[in-house]
């Protein structure tokens, strides 16, 4: 099986191009790692809660990594693309208050202030990647100075244009209804009932590992990850596809933003805050490098679903909540470091 | 050039939502504009609270002492942090300005003691509003305005004694608010069925849904559930339905979604505590202090609750909750 196929090119053959086994092939996947923690975290949760097997609760603990899961995909690809993004949290909150305030100060149509909310949100990633690429000065700065522009703005243009803290009900407008079937319904599959969120999560997490493994933008983003000099030396786009990246995320922060928004009817401009650390520990626990250029889609997939049973399974497991942020954090660095030690032996067998 | 015109127009009326929205807003509107309605001097009076940001509780009352300065002839100013030392050091910053008088928040008490101290020494008078009114008269404080925690959880426990519930969730939105294990612990002492705490993550509405979904599978035994902020009782409902379970939502405070909730029958109750009359009666006493030297209540707590609000009340009380003063 080891035998190197015949190249495709002129040159020597290329060791990325060797067959290898499927087990060799299996264990350096960036996500095996996050899928062993995942199989472990299941099981643990299995037998010390009674009620975590039922597929009632398997729906919610589903539902809680969906939510995360559609902002780590972007994540993701943004971190191996070398970049991180500290704004992807309250961006999400900011997506539904455009989207309710313009809907409800224009009386328009809700998709009307959705769509209005899209190129606002495309246009913050567009800031955030452009500026990146403009002063060279570390995403870290970039996106923090972004995240807490995006929460004063969203605090002070509610209060202006509304008088409130919390937006208006929009419940009773036109196109609701349908903008809520998209984005917040349920489905009933077998007799589960499931969250919309979780088919828009897979749909994502399949489309991004497409783009990542079979098409050039995919190879590109590896490449920015990698190396940016050497990248740009092969002519590869560093600028777009970064800033491409930044409205990926910005995209997927929009998508979430409507989810809140047709879910709960009115959104608290306070909200959001803390959670593009979520998204980036989904994307880490899934096997995305801090430092870039490794990881996958579907790792960050497997990360959220990690943290969605971690965080259900101590409710369901009925522990006393005093203690609910440690054995939070527990897990998590737990799976982290087993996440870690596959990786290592997978890389060691290579 | 018509047929232009009337094309744009009718691309804008297809654009345009024919229900709800600003315009429904409008024409319903009654605004409740105020003017002063006394000739004294403008005094500056300064409210700091622990408010987190966009807090829709403390818009309320925020709304109430608004209403107050503008009939007394108040400039006032407003401050909020989260962490007790920096609402003590707005509270110091407010003294340096000579205000002339202070309300504030007794959340973290003893961050707030030395503040509280220093603005007497300067001839601020201060009145506490909403948390302390146990620390209010030792901090030298003329009076505090607000509801009992404890009171306000006592009298949730014998309303869901009343509506014969046995076993009680009581959900906290901020982990390590002494007011929200108060009302916790208050229902816990007169609720005669079990009460068990469910800590969930405030700023964040998804992660709310879930965990009440999974404590609601978890325990098929749980008839009622207690949320401690309004905003977060119709996502408790939502979840209640998800999780299909026939657990009754209650809920302390009040807003326009909660009103409707309760209109509609997805609600029990609600506990409301009157943020409005919070703000608007420190105000209007620290006018009356200044202008006349009157203390309400001899200086003794005044309580703006507990009020329960059930199906009938909220029929009155949506109307003042749709305009941020109730």
């Amino acid at each position: 099986m080891s035998a190197p196929a015949t190249a495709p090119v002129q040159d020597a053959p290329d060791e990325r191009l060797m067959h290898r086994s499927h087990l060799r092939r299996l264990l350096g996947r960036p996500e095996l790692g996050a899928v062993v923690g995942a199989v472990a975290v299941f099981v643990f949760f299995s037998v010390v809660a009674d009620s975590f097997l039922q597929t009632s609760s398997l729906s919610t603990v589903l539902y809680a990594s969906s939510t995360i899961g559609i902002m780590a995909v972007p994540v993701a690809l943004l971190m191996i693309g070398g970049e991180f993004d500290l704004s992807a949290g309250v961006m999400v909150t900011s997506a539904a208050l455009v989207s309710s305030m313009f809907s409800y100060q224009m009386t328009a149509n809700v998709w009307a202030g959705a769509g209005v909310s899209l190129l606002a949100m495309l246009a913050v990633g567009f800031f955030n990647g452009f500026v990146l690429t403009r002063t060279k000065l570390p995403s870290f700065i970039i996106t923090l100075a972004t995240f807490l522009m995006l929460t004063g703005l969203n605090l002070g243009f509610t209060k202006l244009i509304g008088g409130t803290v919390s937006t208006k009900t929009i419940g009773d407008m036109e196109g609701f209804e349908s903008a809520r079937a998209v984005f917040a319904s349920h489905l009933t599959i077998g007799g589960v009932d499931l969250q919309v969120t979780i088919l828009w999560w897979l749909g994502l997490v399949a489309l991004a590992t497409w783009v990542l493994l079979r098409t050039r933008a995919g190879n590109w983003i590896f490449a920015v990850g990698g190396n940016s000099d050497a990248a740009r030396a092969v002519g590869v786009p560093v600028k777009g596809t970064k800033i491409a990246l930044y409205m990926a995320v910005a995209f997927c922060a929009w998508i979430s933003g409507q989810h809140l928004l047709m879910s709960y009817d009115v959104v608290q401009s306070g909200e959001g805050v803390g959670n593009e650390l979520l998204y980036i520990i989904a994307a880490v626990i899934g096997g995305c490098l801090m430092t870039g250029g490794y990881g996958s889609a579907i790792g960050s997939a497997v990360g959220a679903f990690i943290f969605g049973m971690a965080s259900k399974g101590i409710v369901y497991a009925q522990w006393n909540p005093d203690w609910f942020k440690f054995f939070l954090g527990a897990m998590l660095l737990l799976a982290t470091l087993l996440n870690a030690w596959v990786r290592k032996r997978a890389e060691a067998r290579k | 050039m018509s047929a232009v015109l009337a094309a744009v127009l009718g691309a804008t009326l297809a654009g345009c939502s024919a229900t709800g929205g600003k315009r429904a807003e409008e024409r319903a509107a009654k605004a409740a504009q105020g003017r002063a309605a006394v000739d004294t001097p403008r005094w500056t009076f300064a409210m700091v609270t622990h408010s987190g940001d966009g807090d829709t509780f403390w818009d309320i009352v925020q709304s109430g002492a608004k209403q107050a300065a503008a009939k007394d002839n108040i400039k006032f100013l407003y401050a909020h942090d989260v962490e007790g030392n920096k609402q003590a050091q707005s509270v110091q910053a407010m003294i340096d300005q000579k205000v002339d008088g202070l309300i504030v928040t007794l959340a973290k008490p003893d961050a707030m003691k030395d503040v509280v101290a220093k603005a007497k020494k300067a001839g601020i008078p201060v009145i506490t509003v909403n948390s302390g009114s146990d620390k209010s008269k030792e901090f030298g404080a003329l009076t505090h305005i607000g509801q009992d925690e404890v009171i306000a959880g006592e009298a949730v426990g014998e309303q869901l004694n009343e509506r014969g519930k046995k076993k009680a969730v009581c959900v906290l939105h901020e982990q390590g608010n002494v007011g929200h294990e108060q009302r916790c612990d208050g229902v816990k002492k007169s609720f005669k069925g079990e009460v068990q705490n469910l800590y969930v993550e405030g700023t964040n509405m998804p992660s709310v849904q879930s965990s009440i979904e999974a404590k609601l599978q978890s325990d098929k035994d749980i008839d009622a559930v207690v949320t401690l902020g309004a905003p977060f009782a119709p996502t408790a409902v939502k979840a209640a339905e998800q999780a299909g379970s026939k657990a009754e939502v209650d809920t302390f405070d009040l807003n326009a979604k909660v009103a409707e909730a309760l209109q509609s029958g997805k609600l029990g109750f609600a506990v409301d505590q009157d943020p409005y009359l919070q703000g608007y009666e420190a105000v209007d006493l620290l006018w009356l202090y200044r202008y006349n030297r009157d203390m309400l209540g001899g200086g003794r707590p005044v309580l703006t609750g507990p009020q329960i609000v059930t199906k009938d009340d909220a029929k009155t009380l949506a109307e003042y909750a749709k305009r941020g003063t109730r």
